[in-house]
């Protein structure tokens, strides 16, 4: 085990890169899919056709393949960038697909009556939403956004492994690939980086999850 | 709808917004298509050679590259069917031993299942293919794939499990324990096949999820499908054609599995509303 805390240093730096990285995806992510969202639920039905089209393509197909289309297709057409800003935006892409059906499903929980009792109130459209929708919406979102946050922090291990340098996973290839430190601990180091991020963020999903529960 | 709780039916000026916005939301569509082509095209991407290989018999590298991609393929399920199988076996170990245990062995459950819960897939692999080898358990990379992905998924599969037991009405357990069947007779023949009946549904979009995972192994040299894309990629060069090939034949599978979920979950919940179950489909659980 001394290999973890010789290397301290580097694990807290390895933690901070995938902080830097969840937190820019998230925040991203976030936005793509609240449009997403909305396209999904619009009247107009071509924005409709984009948002199911999208959610249908990237939810089936493996994040793996997201990322190497992005890094290896791209400058192929002349976008060129570093693996990292590829490693981000293919991260943001995958998760906004699941942002997107977590918020359809928070306006779908919101019971009709309540939207049609603001309609015969006669709100607007955007007073019916503002007012009475999404703060019913909002509630029901968070639980599942947070296990989608969850899932976007273990995925971006997968954009580290794929070369993206000063995040957690890549510690592992620095000690055990390239300096040849024993495995076990090594890998014992980072598994604990991720949970040290992962489980607070999951008590606190559990304790949103009781604390917004509504008793219809 | 989905969008039917945000707003009425519309009328003619409503229908009138709505198709101007339809007009406008396909030429900003098409604009960018166009644009997408277009640069496509201009780095040359609709080139014969780029493609033939891929989807034209005759090309000469056409049988070998699909020998490759379809034998990847095989790999691909392979490693997912595996993984699948075993997460199965053990998840419904130990949801059904979590159960019906003492403390102290519940309390471990709950730990191990949290841990490997918050271990990401690919640092499980990771872990397998590195670790293992150096306490002397040297094997084909198929198994660290499979190692890995059953190590995540069982627990995941073992909290779908018991959340389907738990599901089972009361009265069932009940009536199993009044007819004096033991606690592994009650779980075997009452509680077990009516809770998998209904996580059914769930079951199958994790297979999705485990599908997805397997191609992972390209990181560890298992020659699953984007490995065997990435080889190919090398001699012929065409690395967009070919990803948009493979992560078609991904969306296509993971698409209609999804597709048998969705089924599934229809019929299951119409059979649930019925009112009972006749005997005889009791004797034969």
């Amino acid at each position: 085990m001394d290999v973890i805390t010789d290397n301290l240093g580097l694990y807290a730096d390895g933690l901070l890169g995938t902080l830097k990285i969840c937190g820019l995806v998230a925040v991203a992510a976030l936005l793509l899919g609240i449009v997403l969202a909305g396209f999904r639920v619009s009247p107009v039905p071509p924005l409709r056709a984009v948002g199911t089209t999208y959610v249908t393509l990237v939810r089936n197909c493996p994040l793996t393949i997201v990322l190497f289309a992005f890094a290896f297709g791209l400058p192929e057409v002349g976008i060129n960038g570093s693996y990292f800003a590829f490693g981000a935006a293919g991260l943001t892409v995958y998760t906004a697909a699941f942002v997107c059906e977590a918020v359809r499903s928070g306006i779908g929980a919101v019971d009709a009556g309540q939207a049609e009792a603001a309609r015969s109130i006669g709100l607007t459209f955007g007073q019916s939403l503002r007012l009475v929708i999404l703060p019913q919406a909002l509630r029901a979102v968070i639980p599942p956004l947070g296990n989608v946050g969850i899932a976007m922090v273990k995925n971006s291990a997968i954009v580290g492994a794929f070369g993206v340098g000063g995040e957690l996973y890549s510690v592992a290839s620095t000690l055990n690939g390239a300096r040849g430190e024993p495995a076990l601990p090594v890998y014992s180091g980072v598994v604990i980086g991720y949970l040290i991020i992962i489980i607070p963020t999951g008590l606190l999903v559990l304790a949103a999850e009781k604390r917004l529960r509504v008793t219809r | 709808m989905s969008g039917s709780v945000l707003y009425d039916t519309p009328g003619p000026r409503g229908r009138r917004r709505i198709a101007v916005a339809s007009v406008a939301a396909g030429i900003a569509l098409a604009a960018l298509a166009a644009l997408a082509v277009r640069r496509l095209a201009a780095n040359g991407q609709f080139d014969g050679s780029r493609w033939s290989p891929l989807f034209n018999p005759g090309d000469e590298n056409f049988p070998a590259l699909w020998r490759l991609l379809g034998g990847g393929l095989v790999h691909t399920l392979t490693a997912a069917g595996l993984a699948m199988s075993f997460s199965l076996v053990l998840g419904v170990l130990i949801a059904t031993t979590r159960i019906s245990a003492a403390r102290w062995y519940r309390w471990a459950v709950v730990g191990v299942v949290e841990l490997l819960r918050g271990v990401p897939v690919v640092i499980a692999i990771f872990f397998a293919a590195q670790v293992l080898p150096v306490y002397g358990l040297k094997l084909p990379p198929l198994w660290y794939i499979v190692i890995g992905l059953t190590a995540y998924n069982s627990v995941v599969i073992s909290e779908i499990v018991r959340a389907g037991i738990l599901a089972v009405p009361k009265g069932q357990r009940e009536a199993a324990a009044a007819l004096g069947l033991t606690r592994g007779q009650t779980l075997r023949i009452v509680l077990l096949p009516q809770a998998f009946r209904s996580m059914l549904p769930a079951l199958i979009s994790q297979l999705v999820v485990i599908l997805k995972d397997t191609s992972l192994g390209a990181f560890i040299s298992y020659e699953e499908l984007l490995r065997r894309a990435l080889i190919a990629i090398q001699t012929l060069h065409n690395p967009i054609q070919t990803y948009l090939v493979i992560g078609g034949i991904f969306i296509l599978v993971n698409y209609l599995v999804t597709r048998l979920a969705t089924y599934l979950e229809a019929r299951l919940s119409g059979r649930r509303a019925r009112p009972s179950v006749p005997a005889e489909d009791l004797s034969t659980g």
